[in-house]
């Protein structure tokens, strides 16, 4: 008897049962799809915060303002606007490994253009901002000095920025958008650089401080919200934050003892290190997923075993007519065989769906590798083996005499 | 001038069994030759070893002591698998309870012996279709057992067992579950393949079927006692054909 033969027999005898058969193979199928679906949440959240990682920019440290103490009250991280203009230059000009620095404050408002209208983040900074990320134009300029200097009217959106305010054919720049009715000339657009990241319009730091932001009580001339820089090498990070941050502790007289008012941050450390986080906390649903596959088999293996008994008369019939022990037991083995199969298709099939649903209603990213399910149609092979065996072999060891007397 | 090697050959076979550390003898040093195209009766009351004999001679048992040889091989020494790649081939059985698989049409009972001989499946539904012929079953092929009536189950499982051209047809009581007038057409069945040449052993308790075999064997205890050769009778023979 060939393995098609076997096959063929198989997909017989289960058809005749459907219910039965539907019902042992469903704790394969749960299996099967909590782990699709769980590979597909994993490494959708992996591959959006990969996609942030990049978005950053490589080798970029972070400075951000810290704890502060009015008359012994300590504040909490952020509520004072702790670093300057001037700290961004100290920074450029007194630690050698840094490339580029630029300073920003950020809020949200509404911008207009002729009858379209979005909301996004406002980012005030300075032209060293695309350096340190990186961020290449897709059309037009960066700000240039005397804009930089002047507070001068003009904007640098952000590609969906872009998208919301110009239909398709529309060359956005030299066209005049509005601010908080402040009219502003588009002089670039950028390229994109993943979702999260191109909702987004800079104007330069003085024109967001002068004509948007700068009646917030907290912001005075000086102050920036947060200073991103970029360093020259990827060896250098730690050292160039020990320097930023004595240089800091100097120019914002931090006493000896007292914490920082500000926090140096590597956010592309940080990530990976959720990143790490994510992949276990996905390891361990996928173990917990294999629980099931495993109460599966057991499931598929009682059935079968019970389906042995059942046709006991069967197998001596069949080892009467020429049936080798090798045939029944081949018999058997592709009964839980295609059992799984089917289960582990039929899982895939549920995995995918329910990470899609999951992914429109949640809003999460999902991203449904091939390598999963591989993964989770090889295990329900193994599965299938490792549980089919036992009663394939029970049924090939049935003396034909005996089972031919059963009844 | 040698005769010609007998098709089955039993030389002092015994079977005895175990059970619960007593040992029971079914068979008892029995010896016997069966030639090719002779159709035997295996007679004797219940217990009396018969259904042993059976399965020894069907390849499905072996003999405690003694030989069973099939076509000059001992079949002791040959492997398991070797044993039921045999009986694919060469034993045709034939049941008392029929022994049909309920869930597979008649067409599909016919044709499971060759699923075990490497036969295409086109092939094999050719063969069973001339096998179903055979045995006038034709026009039930893609019936199921159930929807058989007790002679026509008994006919499609005569047509299983012909399928392989099998050396020798194994009847275990064929008529056994069937009322007399369908058990005489199932023995006018059996009549007309031997007059084919078909070899075929009959085991029954009914002496009424044995005479109508030309050699009986009977069996009381395990022990053969006697093997007679019968001058056929010959109106009873043209009144079945």
């Amino acid at each position: 008897m060939t393995m098609l033969q076997g096959f063929q027999i198989a997909l017989h005898a289960l058809r005749l049962n459907p219910l039965r058969s539907f019902l042992t193979m469903l704790g394969i199928v749960i299996g099967v799809a909590s782990i699709v679906t769980v590979f597909a949440i994993g490494s959708g959240a992996q591959l959006r915060l990969q996609e942030q990682i990049r978005s950053i920019g490589a080798n970029v440290l972070m400075i951000t303002p810290g704890a502060v103490y009015q008359g012994g009250v300590r504040l909490k991280d952020g509520s004072k606007l702790t670093m300057t203009e001037s700290d961004v230059q100290a920074i450029l000009e007194q630690i050698p490994e840094i490339q580029a620095a630029a300073g920003s404050i950020a809020g949200t408002a509404q911008v207009i253009h002729e009858s379209k209208n979005w909301n996004t983040t406002i980012n005030g900074t300075t032209t060293g901002h695309f350096m340190v990320r990186d961020w290449q134009l897709a059309a037009g300029r960066y700000f240039s000095g005397t804009e930089e200097a002047g507070a001068g009217k003009v904007v640098i959106l952000g590609s969906t920025v872009a998208r919301e305010l110009f239909a398709p054919g529309d060359d956005p720049i030299g066209a005049q958008i509005r601010i908080m009715k402040v009219p502003l000339e588009v002089v670039g657009v950028l390229d994109r650089k993943g979702p999260a990241q191109d909702d987004v319009a800079f104007v330069p730091l003085s024109t967001a401080k002068l004509r948007f932001l700068g009646s917030a009580s907290n912001i005075n001339r000086d102050s920036v919200a947060y200073i991103i820089a970029k360093v020259a090498a990827d060896g250098q990070m730690a050292g160039a934050r020990s320097e930023i941050e004595s240089l800091l502790r100097q120019r914002h007289r931090v006493p000896a003892g007292q914490e920082d008012d500000f926090k140096v941050q590597d956010p592309a450390a940080a990530m990976e290190a959720q990143q790490g986080a994510i992949r276990t906390v996905a390891l361990l649903l996928v173990a917990i997923a294999s629980v099931s596959l495993l109460v599966g088999g057991i499931s598929i293996m009682n059935v079968m075993i019970v389906s042995v008994t059942e046709r006991t008369r069967e197998i001596g019939i069949r080892r009467a007519l020429g049936g080798r022990m090798r045939d029944i037991r081949l018999q058997f083995l592709c009964e839980a065989l295609v059992l799984c199969l089917l289960g582990g298709a039929i899982g895939v099939a549920g995995g995918i769906t329910l990470s899609m649903t999951v992914a429109r209603m949640a809003g999460w990213i999902t991203s449904i590798d091939g390598e999963a399910i591989g993964l989770a149609l090889v295990f329900s092979i193994a599965t299938g083996l490792i549980f089919g065996f036992y009663p394939a072999h029970k049924a090939s060891r049935l003396s034909p005499i005996e089972a031919l007397k059963t009844e | 001038m040698t005769a010609p090697l007998p098709l089955i050959s039993l030389r002092s076979v015994s079977r005895t069994y175990r059970t619960d550390g007593v040992a029971v003898a079914a068979v008892r040093n029995v010896s016997f030759d069966i030639a090719q195209g002779e159709i035997v009766a295996v007679m004797g009351p219940s217990g009396s070893g018969k259904s042993t004999l059976m399965n020894m001679i069907g390849l499905l048992d072996l003999p405690s002591e003694g030989e069973v040889h099939l076509e000059g091989a001992n079949v002791a020494e040959l492997s398991e698998d070797r044993r039921s790649s045999l009986r694919a081939r060469s034993i045709g059985f034939v049941f008392q309870s029929y022994n049909l698989l309920a869930r597979h049409n008649a067409i599909e009972n016919v044709a499971l012996p060759l699923v075990y001989g490497g036969i295409s499946r086109k092939a094999r539904l050719a063969r069973a279709e001339q096998s179903l012929q055979a045995v006038g079953m034709l026009h039930r092929a893609h019936h199921f057992p159930r929807q058989l009536s007790g002679g026509e189950q008994q006919r499609v499982a005569i047509a299983r067992a012909l399928i392989a051209s099998p050396l020798i047809v194994l009847a275990d009581e064929p008529t056994g579950a069937l009322d007399s007038r369908t058990g005489a057409e199932i023995l006018a069945l059996f009549a007309a393949l031997n007059r084919t040449g078909q070899t075929i052993v009959m085991i029954t308790h009914d002496p009424g079927i044995a005479t109508q075999c030309r050699r009986t064997i009977r069996l009381h205890d395990g022990e053969l006692v006697s093997d007679e050769t019968l001058v056929p009778l010959l109106p009873k023979r043209s009144a079945v054909s």
